[in-house]
């Protein structure tokens, strides 16, 4: 066309950035690349090599090294040597370390860029103002993080060598955000990246070369979902960390399950976007560009659920769809393109699939009139409105530029749908109330929500999810508690950690005398279960009989079955809203009147844990009332905390309960267990299905007694006598339980985290005796960081 | 009256207005983060470069409305400045660029009151519009009567744009109907003058109030509505630009009127101007651009085009001192 002629039309013209500088990069390599392990490049024991390929045009950009089960045992054995200097490493050197990463990143910023377009096919406009920039602030502040370890983390450990496995949808970012905080507490680390997506990793690899990270430190191994397991599996990892599909998830759940290895999961998503009727509507439409055609709406938080409220739905999607007519799909090294190639044919499939469904399931489509480029892996964004709550798209993560608007009437309803979903890892909510939106942020589970936002990520600001989205956070302090342990007790997973349950048959001189108490016969009690506020014969009709160490007969419980638990859990439930919203001085109130209405009875139950345990009585009541007051204590105590984001916004880091917990005790200290785990839990909110210690559980359905008079509201506190890992496995599968803590054997250990994958319920697993864990772990335990943004501005 | 010939460049159907509606007002909900967060990436996301870029330059000259308006303007910097206007590009680079037949001028000379004449008699025959600052610009505190004797005095003198000024205090005090009101008797006093509303949009306060001001100016009947007159502390930025342009487009879709947009004050490079363009190509398409539609109010911002332009013809950075001054 001639000046004349573009003078008339005015379109945008290509505008792509140079591909020459990354593609010299592989040359430099003959575009074949080995392991990098200890340091050193090296070829894979296979002798094998995958391509990888630029998925805009379907061309080969380099051959990797397709790492098998003896590599990574090479680098897990590399990364273990590493560890006992890098962790002895002082904290400043840490930092020196993490900073030289961030600066190295920066200073290499385009030619990161433009690799990670090329290998990707995201746009070079994220990769070069979204990706690569938030790859160098998480090194920054991370290296801030290995700077103040030792003052502001002290009394942890590193957890030891790190198997991490990240997705192809941000390769780097991904890398950053599991590598940083990794090394900043002290950790090495066995890196894998994505099949479809490892050249960042390895151009990464070559800055550690060059800034003299000691060998072993940062180990990255390519390779399939084979080279995954393998590392998953192996029994020289400390910790694994992934993000990835919760399809994979609950394989690396299972896989680990009674392994003692430390899991955080960041899973899929299926977010919602709430517009109401009050907010900016033109703000919010560019919103939706920014949740769902974001790098090919392939984002684990993308916001591919719209939800709008009726009476505005049509205005907004008529400006939706005039805004989808000006997005622009091609080259993804064109800086003027918004959304550029899917990652890889069968990718495209899947998104070619699920819209299929979702037409033939009746939702309405709408895509825009222009076609994308006929070659190379291209989908333009798409519209379905229409969409019922129960359809596949409602559903599913299609993960593709695919939004799936539905409609709502009122504020609770909104919320009702949003957390219609088996996920829970962001949401965006659009209104011009403050009111109205930071109501609904404290309503939905999900790990992230967006005022008037969407898609804001900073290191500052813990990530993850509820529910199915997974556990654990990346970002922020939340998220350094992945990759530390307690200093003084060993990991789970260490040596010399062997169960030590009280005999049975050993007879100890009791401590009490009886003749401090009158002992007359007894009157025939029946100890029933405690649901719902109410006492409750087990549904089995069973009893089973509970014995002192020296095999005297005490007296019977109930033997709890899976219908109880049912009906534990279901009372559970109901409970939950009211008491999660009730104030925490409340809780607090009906905490210390526990206390107090247990203090009442101390010397009944002193004698009643010494008959079952043979233990000092006394003195565990006493404990047991001050972990109840420090439970109380906590209650409006367990803050959260304002992030300094770079935006101007208060992003809002606020501890949440988990939910509905099944907590099964450990064999000794009854009563403290009560006290100090289920105590606690319950000041911060959740409501619980407590399975007492199964050797002295009298002592728990003596405490329904305090329970009733203590104002717990009903169905707040269960108690299930029975056989703990059979309930154990009934409450670890249900998937109306949110949280299982375990304590007992190593098998139940295993039993628990594999039933556990059902839901990615979170599970802590705990020894059958021996010390109970300190206060401030079990305050993380019983919370999960949800993280509000919200942008502010007159 | 020298008001008979309304310039090429006006589109034959004007906005009439409609009647004050603070219906329309109520929508106004505008989220400052948001609204930074798509000007943030508007230059990002969008780019032209090469062939595109000199033709969207190029384009951009048209839309200019190359102003003075300096306390010591004299006849002889007016008739300066309308000779740049047109001749904007000088012949010999115009001709490099293979366009030498290329009919070149901005879209109009802006000045104050007094150098009406003085522009009107320099453009003669040239078809560039005249448009000039009334009501008391910049503040817009004279008394009303006067502000309209003065439109009158201008049109009269022969201009046929006027760029009136609206008194901030009425956006200010939420007395709207006011502000209708006093828009509305300007527009008659303009009569076949075309009338360019100034909301002086770094005195408003919020967002939403530029948005809900940019409406009224609306309604009373502007066929433009502008940013700034240059002299307030705040002048045009994307920001207030997207607010007034998305107002532009809610109007459209109430009423079916088109009503014109001018950012003024502080653009002055090319890459500035482009950043414009692409606002109004992304939110309101390709007709926003065209100069009955869209105008630049800027000074120096023609040479900073002259000089990019210069550089994709020679393929070498250029200096100021090759490019005529106004």
């Amino acid at each position: 066309m001639t000046l004349t002629e573009l003078m008339e039309t005015l379109p945008y013209g290509p505008a792509p950035e140079a591909a020459q500088p990354a593609l010299d990069w592989l040359k430099a390599h003959q575009g074949k690349f080995g392991l990098f392990i200890g340091g050193k490049w090296r070829d894979p024991a296979s002798q094998e090599w995958f391509a990888t390929l630029n998925p805009a045009n379907a061309q080969k950009l380099a051959e990797v090294a397709q790492a098998s089960a003896v590599d990574v045992d090479e680098a897990v054995k590399a990364a273990r040597k590493a560890f006992i200097g890098w962790s002895q490493t002082p904290g400043h050197v840490r930092a020196r370390y993490l900073y030289a990463m961030a600066r190295q990143v920066q200073k290499h910023a385009r030619l990161f860029a433009v690799l990670e377009t090329l290998d990707n096919g995201k746009p070079i406009r994220e990769t070069r103002d979204i990706d690569i920039p938030l790859v160098a602030r998480h090194f920054y502040y991370h290296a801030g993080w290995a700077q103040l370890m030792e003052s502001e983390l002290a009394g942890y450990a590193p957890l030891g060598v790190v198997g991490q496995i990240i997705p192809w949808n941000f390769p780097l970012l991904m890398l950053s955000w599991k590598i940083a905080p990794a090394l900043a507490m002290g950790n090495t680390v066995v890196l894998k990246p994505a099949e479809f997506t490892p050249l960042t990793a390895l151009l990464f690899a070559e800055i550690c070369q060059s800034i003299g990270l000691p060998p072993g430190v940062v180990n990255i191994l390519t390779g399939d979902g084979k080279t995954g397991a393998a590392l998953v599996e192996h029994p020289g990892v400390d910790k694994i960390a992934f993000t990835g599909s919760t399809e994979v998830g609950r394989l690396i759940r299972k896989a680990t399950a009674g392994s003692g290895k430390k899991l955080s999961l960041e899973l899929g998503g299926k977010s919602p976007f709430l517009v109401f009727e009050d907010a900016d509507l033109d703000s919010a439409v560019e919103g939706v560009v920014d949740a769902i055609w974001f790098n090919q709406g392939q984002v684990c938080c993308a916001g591919s659920r719209l939800l709008v409220q009726e009476g505005i739905a049509e205005r907004m999607y008529t400006k939706l769809r005039a805004r989808m007519e000006k997005l622009r799909v091609g080259n993804p090294l064109d800086k003027a393109v918004d959304i550029g190639a899917i990652v890889a044919p069968v990718q495209l499939q899947k998104i070619q699939q699920l819209v299929q469904k979702g037409v033939e399931e009746g939702a309405r489509l709408w895509q825009p009139s222009w076609a994308v480029p006929s070659e190379g892996c291209f989908y333009p964004p798409t519209l379905f409105t229409e969409v019922a709550p129960a359809s596949t798209i409602a559903q599913e993560e299609i993960f593709g530029p695919v939004l799936a608007a539905l409609t709502f009437r009122t504020p609770e309803e909104a919320v009702r749908l949003a957390n219609n979903t088996r996920y829970g890892l962001a949401a965006s909510i659009w209104s011009e109330d403050i009111n109205l939106a930071l109501d609904i942020a404290t309503q939905i589970k999900a790990g992230t929500i967006w005022i008037n936002s969407t898609n804001l990520f900073d290191a500052a600001s813990g990530f993850g999810g509820y529910r199915e989205s997974g556990f654990g956070r990346e970002g922020g302090k939340e998220g350094l508690w992945e990759y530390v342990k307690k200093a003084e007790s060993p990991h789970p997973k260490a040596q010399s950690r062997k169960t030590r349950a009280p005999s049975r048959a050993a007879k100890e001189t009791p401590s009490l005398q009886p003749a401090t108490f009158s002992f007359q016969p007894p009157i025939d009690r029946t100890a029933k279960l405690f649901i719902g506020g109410r006492q409750a014969r087990p549904d089995s009709g069973y009893s089973k009989a509970v014995y002192a160490p020296d095999g005297q007969l005490l007296g019977e419980v109930g033997l709890g079955n899976r219908k109880d638990i049912r009906n534990a859990v279901e009372a559970a439930r109901a409970a939950f809203e009211a008491w999660r919203k009730a104030s925490a001085h409340n809780r607090a109130q009906i905490l210390y009147f526990l206390a107090e209405n247990l203090s009442e009875r101390a010397e009944e139950f002193g004698h009643r844990i010494h008959a079952q345990t043979g233990q000092d009585g006394h003195a565990e009541v006493e404990a047991a009332l001050e972990a109840l007051f420090t439970a109380a204590a906590w209650a409006d105590k367990y803050e959260g905390v304002v992030h300094p984001t770079p935006i101007r916004n208060v992003t809002l880091a606020i501890p949440e309960p988990i939910g509905v917990m099944g907590i099964l005790c450990p064999d000794d200290q009854p009563l403290l267990a009560l006290a100090r785990l289920a105590g606690t839990a319950l000041a911060l909110g959740n409501t619980l299905v407590v399975v007492p210690s199964p050797l002295a559980p009298l002592v728990a359905t003596d405490f329904y007694q305090v329970l009733e008079t203590s104002d717990i509201p009903a169905g707040t506190f269960n108690i299930v006598t029975g056989e703990r890992d059979e309930l154990a496995k009934t409450l670890a599968e249900h998937d109306d339980v949110d949280a299982v803590w375990y304590a007992g054997p190593q098998a139940g250990h295993a039993l628990v985290e594999r039933a556990s994958a059902g839901n990615m319920k979170r599970t802590w697993m705990l020894l059958p005796s021996g010390p109970l864990p300190n206060t401030d772990e079990i305050l993380r335990q019983a919370t999960q960081v949800k993280n509000i943004w919200v942008p502010y501005g007159a | 009256m020298a008001t008979a010939t309304i310039p090429q460049a006006h589109m034959l159907e004007r906005n009439p207005g409609t009647p004050f509606d603070p219906g329309a007002l109520e929508g106004a909900l505008v989220n400052r983060s948001a609204v930074e967060r798509r000007t943030a990436t508007l230059p990002t996301r969008r780019t032209v470069k090469k062939e595109w870029q000199a033709a969207w330059l190029l384009h951009a000259i048209k839309t200019i409305d190359l102003t003075t308006l300096s306390g010591d303007d004299t006849p002889g910097t007016v008739r300066r400045l309308c000779a740049k206007a047109r001749q904007p590009v000088r012949a010999e680079l115009l001709h490099d660029l293979g366009l030498p037949h290329l009919r070149l001028t901005t879209g109009a000379v802006c000045v104050y009151h007094e150098m009406v004449p003085t522009a009107v008699a320099a453009l003669e025959g040239s078809g560039i519009p005249v448009a000039a600052v009334s009501t008391g610009f910049p503040a817009g505190l004279n008394p009303h009567r006067l502000k309209l004797q003065e439109i009158e005095a201008s049109v009269a003198a022969g201009a046929s744009e006027i760029d009136i000024v609206i008194s901030r205090r009425h956006v200010l005090t939420g007395n709207w109907k006011a502000l209708y009101q006093e828009v509305r008797d300007f527009r008659e006093a303009c009569g076949p003058a075309h009338m360019k509303s100034i909301l002086a949009v770094g005195e408003l306060g919020t967002l939403k109030n530029v948005f809900k001001a940019s409406m009224v100016c609306m309604q009373a009947g502007s066929d433009f509505i502008k940013t700034s007159t240059g002299k307030e502390a705040v002048n045009a930025t994307l920001q207030n630009s997207l607010v007034m342009v998305r107002a532009i487009r809610a109007y459209y879709e109430q009423t079916g009127h088109k009503v014109g947009f001018k950012p003024a004050g502080g653009i002055r490079s090319a890459k500035q101007a482009l950043d414009w363009l692409i606002l109004m190509k992304e939110e309101l398409g390709l007709e926003w651009m065209q100069p009955h539609l869209f105008r630049i109010g800027a000074s120096a911002l023609l040479n900073d085009i002259e000089r990019q332009l210069e550089h994709f013809a020679y393929g070498r950075y250029a200096s100021m001192q090759y490019q005529p001054l106004g």
